[in-house]
């Protein structure tokens, strides 16, 4: 399997995604720039958080127009693996590849911290993970409240989309432990399909034993034995 | 079209510029005639506080540069350049944007995090590590609070789409501060030393291009606006405070680190105060040669920019290189592919003039050497004398103040006030995880601790100052500045390295505020020789004060120290956080009765005047040597320095991170307030497991250091003196919402 790490300009966490995915991971990992509409043949597609093309407009607004997206957005229609965080996840719903959207935090601000979430139902970043476990990884948004309608929620609910929730550290899922007022303290999802997933949490934070956090590492490496 | 003709520039206009007359003559005495407008606007620029540091630099000239490990001596180059090891370097600076950061919060702070990003950077190095060290006024005015929410939330959004971590700083409060906050912003990066770009320009018809964002009129005059007072008035230079754009910057930095990896370039300099005319003149002069500038070529935001306003303008995100001939091609590609401007607007001449052209006619001819720093700047030997404040503050007595009736009381009040307690509100609007090097998220220590990826290295990071210390005494306070920084680095497990300053002060025409300047330099001198830390660069900020109905007040003398530790082993990382219940606590230094200046006596005793807490740069230096043998030899669970809120705020802070609790008992030779809240220095609380008690004692005997055992780590209950303070949580709760408490 080869990773692809999709680089627009303004992505920020793109570097940290190729060091582990190559370096921690040893995956086999390639970079995609977004003028170019060639995936390199790369299986999986990741888009990294940060701020594309400034993010001036509304977050993934214009990223969803780039060349690189066309063919991510083939990709990913022809049953192709494409995985979205924080800004990536944006860019996601903007290309409607993923239901709902991701507004403005409640507390208007932006957020960086750890917190917890727990997966909430299998696919493949979450079948090798005890559903009983709780990971801690940090978020880093201004953008990260889900949002879709009844009829939206109703559907991704009954079709098990919603893969991660914000929790306590005992797993417990409460307003409380909501940081950013999503929708159901939901943290990540994917499509009906299970090739495409979001995520506002940035597990490539929390992939080095440097920074005394491993517990990002369990969803890739989730990945890696799915697909094998 | 009309052809653009100006009018020789008299004394009158130099005034109107905020020229002396001696200056005006020295002007017409280089160019060996009169100047005309644009000229004097040039001379009016450089020559100006803010870029010819013509107040501070005799002083700052005294200052420690040489070092063994210093490649690039403070003033050469955009900033400092340390070695590192293994063929990396570190590039590292603070810079101040107070000013505009008084009128307009968001934009000054962002602009400012922008300015010290771009030093870095057209270096050659990718910043790895970003902090600041922020001060504004009296918390409760409505005003603070403004400039609070928008400094932060500028510095946030700039700093989290540039994408470099802020890993540490400082927030501090307190009323002299209430109109001119002061917004210190620092950042590392590291560079094969092989990459390093110089900020010089030399060959003859080399071509010079501008890269980056259009020029446009915001900024115009910054540099001149930020070396006056602040007064009601300031408020009418609005159009002074630059408009910042991450999204350009972060373009622009992965475009310079291609171009850093070519061998298309001779020299780069970002452009920061002053524009154009200061990285042409500079990086001539540098080089010893001179440029001609076409300034039609440049790109413009705005139709029919006068040449006058292109020259100065400081819109953000710019760059000047200078190319060596035949690889045009090359550096055009580079900058092709991330979408900015790259746009030939000259070449480099041997004749030591900067000639700038406009509508095919010569609008200024000036000797490059004349406008710099080191060149024709004008240099100024300032009056000082000592504030009768001084002795006044020195006739502090602790005799004088009762001790306190409720102590548990008081502990609770330290640890919420705004000075000591969580800044959470802040830094938690800040990205500090980007980049996946910051080792201290999970692993508190006392320095900002940051992974070098793919070797055992880290580096620590640390900006201090209590300005308060400062006013009490600036040379002692100075040094105390120094001496925390390095405290924290060698709490970390790192080796204090170099330091940057960034010099805040009020108005240097005033004897007494320069009297503060001096004192500080000193200070500066005594502890940077001491520990071995060079002082590789900076920035001076002047005209610092608030003004009251009647009166202007300078803020707290405020020398913010930047410093730069190496961590060769990434095994001798040392956290903050008590680790195990039954851990013995000690306390490494010595105690005194002394509660000067001090968060409990100004803050909740409400005593403002006293004098700087007690200090010993050479009892200092011997705890860094001690604690050194004690980290190096595994003895150590844990270490927190002593600082701001005493030893009660320094266990507590050990004791939140795993709710834990402790039992001590405080030496009954010092009253019970000055050993809970007195801020006498060169003190550090270290955790200890009783099987290594023995060793720990034996180092310290060695090394004649005093120590004592206060007791040990329990569940969760804070007891000292038998005295119940509370559970960990409650306090933890007091510590961690008092600032957003406050602020909303």
């Amino acid at each position: 399997m080869k990773f692809g790490v999709v680089v627009f300009p303004g992505s920020n966490c793109d570097q940290d995604m190729f060091y582990t995915l190559k370096k921690t991971l040893d995956q086999r990992v390639e970079y995609l720039w977004h003028k170019e509409n060639n995936l390199k043949n790369c299986d999986f597609i990741v888009l990294p958080g940060g701020f594309s093309y400034g993010d001036y407009l509304r977050s993934g607004a214009i990223a969803k127009f780039s060349p690189i997206m066309k063919s991510v957005i083939e990709h990913a229609e022809n049953g192709g693996y494409v995985l979205g965080i924080c800004n990536g996840f944006q860019i996601l719903c903007e290309s409607k590849l993923l239901p709902g959207t991701l507004l403005r935090n409640i507390n208007q601000k932006f957020i960086c911290k750890n917190l917890y979430v727990k997966t909430s139902n299998s696919c493949l970043l979450t079948n090798h993970i005890n559903s009983k476990k709780t990971l801690q990884i940090p978020i880093a948004h201004a953008e990260g409240r889900f949002y879709a309608d009844p009829s939206t929620i109703g559907s991704i609910t009954t079709n098990k989309q919603i893969i991660f929730k914000y929790c306590n550290e005992n797993g417990d899922v409460n307003t409380e432990h909501n940081p950013n007022g999503s929708l159901k303290n939901i943290a990540g999802i994917c499509n009906k399909e299970r090739n495409i997933f979001g995520m506002m949490p940035h597990p490539e934070r929390a992939c080095d034993q440097n920074l005394n956090n491993l517990d990002g590492k369990l969803i890739f490496e989730s990945i890696i034995k799915s697909i094998k | 079209m009309k052809k653009f003709t100006q009018k020789n520039a008299d004394l009158g206009d130099a005034v109107e510029m905020g020229l002396l007359a001696g200056e005006y003559d020295k002007i017409c005495e280089i160019l060996n005639r009169v100047p005309n407008y644009t000229e004097l606007c040039i001379f009016s620029v450089m020559w100006s506080e803010h870029c010819s540091y013509k107040n501070s630099i005799a002083w700052l000239k005294k200052l420690p540069k040489k070092g063994a490990k210093i490649l690039v001596e403070a003033g050469e180059e955009n900033a400092g350049l340390v070695d590192i090891g293994d063929g990396q370097a570190c590039v590292f600076k603070i810079e101040s944007h107070n000013h505009p950061s008084a009128l307009e919060p968001y934009q000054g702070a962002a602009t400012g995090v922008g300015g010290i990003n771009r030093d870095i950077f057209t270096m050659g190095a990718r910043p790895i590590a970003q902090l600041n060290s922020l001060r504004f006024g009296d918390i409760n005015l409505p005003h603070t609070k403004w400039l609070m929410k928008g400094v932060v939330k500028g510095i946030g959004d700039y700093g989290n789409s540039f994408g470099i971590p802020i890993v540490g700083g400082e927030t501090y409060f307190d009323k002299s501060y209430n109109t001119n906050p002061l917004v210190n912003a620092f950042s590392a990066g590291v560079v094969n030393t092989e990459n390093v770009i110089s900020a010089v320009a030399s060959g003859k018809d080399n071509p010079v291009f501008i890269v980056g964002s259009s020029t446009g009129k915001d900024g115009i005059n910054g540099a001149a606006f930020a070396s006056k007072d602040l007064t009601e008035d300031s408020a009418d230079d609005i159009p002074s405070v630059q408009v910042g754009d991450p999204f350009q910057e972060k373009l622009l930095l992965e475009a310079t680190m291609e171009l850093s990896m070519s061998d298309a370039i001779i020299g780069m300099q970002d452009m920061g105060a002053a524009g154009i005319i200061c990285s042409t003149s500079e990086m001539s002069a540098s080089g010893n040669c001179g440029m001609e500038i076409n300034l039609d070529k440049i790109p413009t935001r705005q139709k029919n920019m006068k040449p006058f306003e292109i020259l100065l303008s400081e819109s953000q995100e710019r760059m000047l290189v200078v190319v060596k001939k035949g690889n045009e091609k090359k550096v055009q590609k580079i900058f092709e592919k991330w979408d900015l401007n790259c746009e030939k607007i000259g070449k480099v001449t041997d004749s030591k003039n900067l000639l700038f052209y406009y509508q095919k006619e010569i609008v200024a001819k000036v000797p490059a050497e004349s406008l710099v720093l080191g060149g024709g700047a004008p240099v100024y030997h300032r009056d000082y004398k000592e504030p009768a404040y001084y002795k006044e503050f020195k006739k502090f007595d602790i005799n004088n103040v009762s001790i306190p009736f409720d102590i548990v009381d008081i502990a609770h009040q330290v640890i919420s006030l705004p000075n000591i307690c969580s800044k959470k509100w802040v830094y938690e609007q800040y990205d500090s995880m980007v980049g996946t090097v910051n080792m201290t998220t999970n692993n508190p220590s006392d320095a900002a601790v940051i992974n070098l990826k793919g070797t055992n290295k880290s580096l620590a990071f640390s900006v201090d100052c209590n300005s308060r210390y400062v006013k009490a005494d600036p040379q002692v306070g100075c040094e105390i500045a120094v001496a925390e920084a390095a405290r924290n680095i060698v709490c970390s497990g790192a080796k204090p390295t170099a330091v940057t300053n960034c010099l805040n002060f009020g108005n240097p025409y005033d004897p007494e505020v320069y009297w503060q300047f001096v004192g500080s330099i000193q200070g500066m001198t005594n502890a940077c020789k001491k520990f071995k830390t060079p002082v590789t660069g900076g920035n001076v900020s002047f005209y610092n004060q608030t003004s009251k109905s009647d009166s202007v007040e300078p803020c707290f003398p405020t020398p913010t120290i930047g410093m730069l530790g190496v961590m060769q082993n990434k095994k001798h990382f040392t956290t903050l956080d008590f680790k195990n219940e039954k851990d013995l606590i000690f306390l490494l230094g010595p105690s005194k009765d002394d509660i000067s200046s001090s968060e409990y006596l100004v803050n909740i005793l409400n005593i403002e005047n006293s004098s700087v807490p007690y200090f010993d740069l050479e009892v200092e230096y011997k705890l860094h040597e001690v604690m050194n043998v004690l980290i190096k030899s595994d003895c150590l669970e844990s270490a927190h320095d002593v600082s701001e809120g005493g030893l009660f705020t320094s266990l507590v802070e050990s004791l939140m991170p795993r709710g834990l609790g402790c039992e001590i008992y405080t030496d009954q030779l010092f009253r019970q307030d000055a050993y809970l809240f007195g801020e006498s220095q060169s003190r550090i609380l270290v955790s200890v497991n009783s099987k290594n008690e023995k060793e720990f004692k034996k180092t310290l005997k060695k090394f004649k250091f005093p120590f004592y055992k206060l007791g040990y780590v329990s569940d969760n209950k804070v007891l000292i003196d038998d005295i119940d303070f509370g559970n960990i949580n409650l306090l933890k709760e007091k510590y961690n919402t008092a600032l957003e408490k406050k602020i909303n």
